[in-house]
């Protein structure tokens, strides 16, 4: 199927009693607003679903996470950027993306130094304080600082916790064959959590409903890119992001609504600078400052909540699913600072995502501390200064509450940008 | 009585002959640049120089070349020029000091560094990933990158014969194999088995002396200081790997410390409390800083710097020369793998190293500098305090950044650090 027809998203699993997925509407569980009419039609419109999103990606609590425990399902939470979620939703557990929220790290200061980003102190401290519970942590060497958390974690809780050896010889003839063996290694591992075989069958229904999951965040991000206007980057965030705390088939169904809604918007373009948003693959910057961008600016592209999208077509699914979603990790995906391919040379991967987009401006950002981004923003900014292509360069903390000063550093590069033109 | 004479000037000939073998690789970089001689940038933890030496390339240890520009304190200079390049305050100083030799066609305080003709490296730090992205961009160098699979959970290490294992050490292999290609391409020189047996030899007889040397360490008084000397001794370890000069150099070095356990002489005057370091010491101040527990008594017979900066030599792995290639890769899997673990999943080493080292101390020194090695630090000093009653003292400064280093808020940490031994060995005693 390609990406201009319908997409049918596959129904909620039906439960089966043994701690697998049931057919639990998690984000209407947890938010009235969407709590239906009883008549079996899809409740809320548009800014209620926006609304239930926003509220519960923002909730350091993990409502969703907590209901899906209550229910007494399992959950493995995966950090930062890339983690082959289908391999978890296979075996019936709830793969959850650990991000971080925005809460001071009381408990969590103590178990690291000074000079660390507010993602990894903050991801922890949701744990130590028991605000989200898991039956399994995976990290991932995406950088010096996340490599560490898989000890960290292990020392802190009973748990597997583990890192996944996503290859960073990308273009080994040999890194597929690795990566498969590898996700057999996590299969395994999940297995015994989930207390279940994972069949390729299994494997390749989630695939599916992945795909499906895929082709209507593409969906989303070609609305950002079209017609701006329609749809704001706080608002596809939210829509995106909730998709690491629920089923993807509730997100699928989500989404679905979602967009309806949003192509049914009038068409109102504003005279507004088009720029692409960079430095958001791993810590996120507060709603607050993607609200503050909107209003300045059509954000028609940015690479917020990567790892949810990091995989750009449909993987195959027949075949060997587990080589096919190594096989579209290494070749069918897109590009982050903490992904080391000599064919993706990070500034022209910015480059073709500008003019992909039809940007005219970038913002340039990365979260404090964070070296991977802080690196990348240095070649970033060389190569747009050899084109000419204006740029606005910043770092965000997770937990920054202050946006002053950067709204007005931000408004008058726009302006500059507009009134220069 | 000792059966064969030893040179009068023994004791502190590895420090000397350390420095003159410096003062010479960087006369051969300086000569190399001048006359364009392929050169591979390479890291400490898993060089590869057994197969770059086959393929005559020399080799540059850019994480070397940064921290001796703290050492001879001139590393401000190059993190100022790399920050008004546009690289960030709070990123690697190693990184820094590199981007800004680059710009300066290589000048060094120690001589000239030729540019890359290639880059080797390995997933065991990010950073290194970043760096090597920064010689493509400026040079357009090649870049090899080993996948190491490491450790993926705490005590859960794999071994030969184990599936899992052997699908990581096939990956090596592999990855080897084509390593090899790339330098044969770029060199047009034809891979020589025979020449890869000599060098691992080399490289074999040099690991038996680093395992050797730490043993040595745990005699008392310890003959070296792991901190200061061991930065020597891990800077040949590096850059001589699998030459006849860093084999000889180790059998010399060997025989020092041998002569020093036997004569009781250690590598302070008076040996008061036995300390073991962790994490990477701090150059921009480096005689000072040591001085900071050497003037107490304390000295460091070991460190976890000992075991990743030597890129695992600690295991003392050792290459089978009947079967090169496929012992590399097990090598190469075994030796990084344990480098990372050095620095993630460490307490159950320094568990149990206390006892045989007859550890007074353990200090956690985390930097800003290095994420790998510092993140995981106040974590692991928590971990140890629950599993073994011994002292710890946890401070912050950097490897390469003086204006991160407040010498007087160290002082007074490493003083209450010590008072507190005291006090504890006071107690001992009387409770004797």
């Amino acid at each position: 199927m390609d990406d201009a027809s319908p997409i049918v998203p596959a129904p909620l699993p039906a439960s089966n009693g043994s701690g697998e997925a049931r057919a639990t509407a998690l984000l209407a569980a947890v938010d009235p607003r969407l709590a239906g009419n009883g008549a079996g039609e899809p409740p809320g419109d548009l800014a209620a679903l926006l609304a239930a999103c926003r509220d519960v990606v923002e909730d350091p609590a993990f409502p969703t996470v907590q209901r899906w425990r209550a229910d007494g399902g399992k959950v493995v939470g995966h950090f930062q950027v890339y983690f082959p979620e289908e391999i978890v939703h296979a075996a019936g557990l709830l793969p959850v993306k650990i991000r971080g929220a925005q809460v001071e790290p009381r408990s969590a200061d103590s178990r690291f130094g000074s000079y660390l980003c507010s993602i990894l102190k903050t991801s922890l401290e949701v744990a130590l304080s028991g605000q989200i519970a898991l039956d399994m942590f995976v990290t991932h060497p995406i950088c010096d600082a996340a490599r560490n958390l898989a000890g960290v974690w292990g020392r802190n809780f009973d748990y597997p916790c583990q890192i996944l050896y996503l290859p960073q010889n990308a273009n080994s003839r040999h890194a597929a064959a690795y990566l498969r063996h590898e996700y057999d290694r996590l299969r395994r591992e999940i297995e015994a959590v989930a207390g279940r075989a994972v069949t390729d069958d299994d494997l390749r229904r989630s695939i599916g409903v992945f795909n499906t999951n895929r082709r209507l965040i593409r969906r989303l991000y070609e609305i950002r890119r079209t017609a701006p206007w329609k749809l704001a980057v706080d608002e596809a965030y939210v829509l995106v992001t909730v998709g690491g705390l629920i089923q993807r088939e509730e997100h699928n169904d989500l989404l679905v609504r979602a967009i309806a809604a949003i192509e049914a918007r009038p068409d109102a373009p504003q005279d507004r600078v088009r720029v692409v948003f960079e430095g958001g693959f791993c810590e996120q910057p507060p709603l607050d400052l993607l609200r503050v961008m909107a209003q300045s600016c059509y954000v028609v592209d940015d690479d917020l909540m990567i790892g949810l999208r990091f995989i750009v077509e449909d993987v195959p699914p027949e075949g060997d699913p587990l080589f096919n979603l190594a096989e579209a990790y290494l070749e069918r995906s897109t590009y982050s600072p903490v992904q080391h391919d000599l064919r993706k040379p990070k500034e022209r991967m910015l480059l073709e995502r500008l003019h992909g987009a039809g940007a005219t401006a970038a913002i340039l950002t990365a979260a404090k501390m964070c070296e991977p981004g802080l690196e990348d923003q240095v070649a970033y900014a060389h190569a747009l200064d050899d084109l000419g292509i204006p740029y606005f360069v910043s770092e965000f903390e997770q937990n920054m509450s202050s946006f002053e000063h950067l709204e007005i550093q931000l408004e008058t590069f726009v302006e500059r940008l507009l009134f220069a033109a | 009585m000792i059966a064969n004479p030893v040179p009068a000037d023994i004791v502190g000939r590895g420090i000397r002959d350390g420095a003159a073998l410096f003062r010479q690789r960087f006369t051969d970089l300086t000569a190399a640049a001048e006359r364009g001689h392929p050169t591979a940038y390479v890291f400490v933890m898993g060089s590869l120089a057994e197969i770059l030496r086959c393929f005559d390339f020399e080799l540059v240890f850019p994480e070397i070349t940064s921290l001796q520009t703290a050492v001879r304190g001139a590393a401000h200079e190059y993190l100022g020029q790399a920050e008004d390049y546009g690289y960030s305050p709070d990123i690697c100083g190693y990184v820094k000091a590199d981007v800004a030799l680059q710009l300066r066609g290589g000048a060094h305080p120690m001589g000239r560094v030729p540019r890359p003709a290639l880059a080797v490296q390995t997933n065991a730090c990010n950073t290194y990933l970043k760096w090597s992205e920064i010689w493509e961009r400026f040079y357009g160098t090649p870049v090899f990158t080993l996948d190491v699979p490491g450790t993926r959970q705490a005590g859960r290490r794999t071994w030969p014969g184990d599936p899992d294992f052997e699908a990581d050490k096939l990956y090596v292999a592999r990855q080897i194999d084509e390593l090899i290609d790339q330098c044969a391409s770029l060199t047009g020189i034809a891979f020589d088995i025979d020449r890869l047996r000599e060098v691992m030899d080399h490289t074999n007889s040099m690991i038996r002396a680093w395992q050797q040397l730490i043993e040595l360490n745990k005699h008392a008084p310890a003959p070296f200081n792991a901190l200061t000397d061991g930065t020597v001794y891990l800077g040949v370890i590096n850059a001589f790997r699998g030459t006849p000069e860093g084999r000889a150099y180790f059998d010399d070095l060997v025989a020092e410390m041998r002569h020093k356990v036997a004569h009781g002489i250690g590598a302070v005057p008076d040996e008061s409390y036995r300390l073991m370091f962790l994490g990477i010491p701090c150059y921009p101040i480096f005689r000072r800083f040591n001085e900071l527990f050497t003037i107490p008594g304390g000295n460091f017979v070991n460190s976890t710097y000992l075991w990743f900066a030597a890129g695992g030599a600690n295991t003392g792995f050792q290459y089978d020369l009947d079967h090169p290639l496929d012992s590399l890769a097990e090598g190469v899997l075994i030796s990084v793998r344990d480098a990372m673990d050095s620095m993630f999943f460490q307490t159950q080493a320094l568990v149990d190293l206390a006892e045989p080292f007859d550890v007074d101390g353990i200090v956690f020194h985390a930097i800003k500098s290095c994420r790998t090695v510092s993140t995981g630090l106040a974590d692991t000093r928590r971990a140890l305090m629950a599993a073994r009653d011994i002292p710890t003292l946890f401070i912050e400064s950097d490897m390469m950044d003086r204006r991160v280093v407040s010498e007087a808020q160290l002082k007074n940490r490493i003083d209450a650090f010590f008072e507190n031994l005291a006090t504890r060995r006071r107690r001992v005693a009387l409770d004797r």
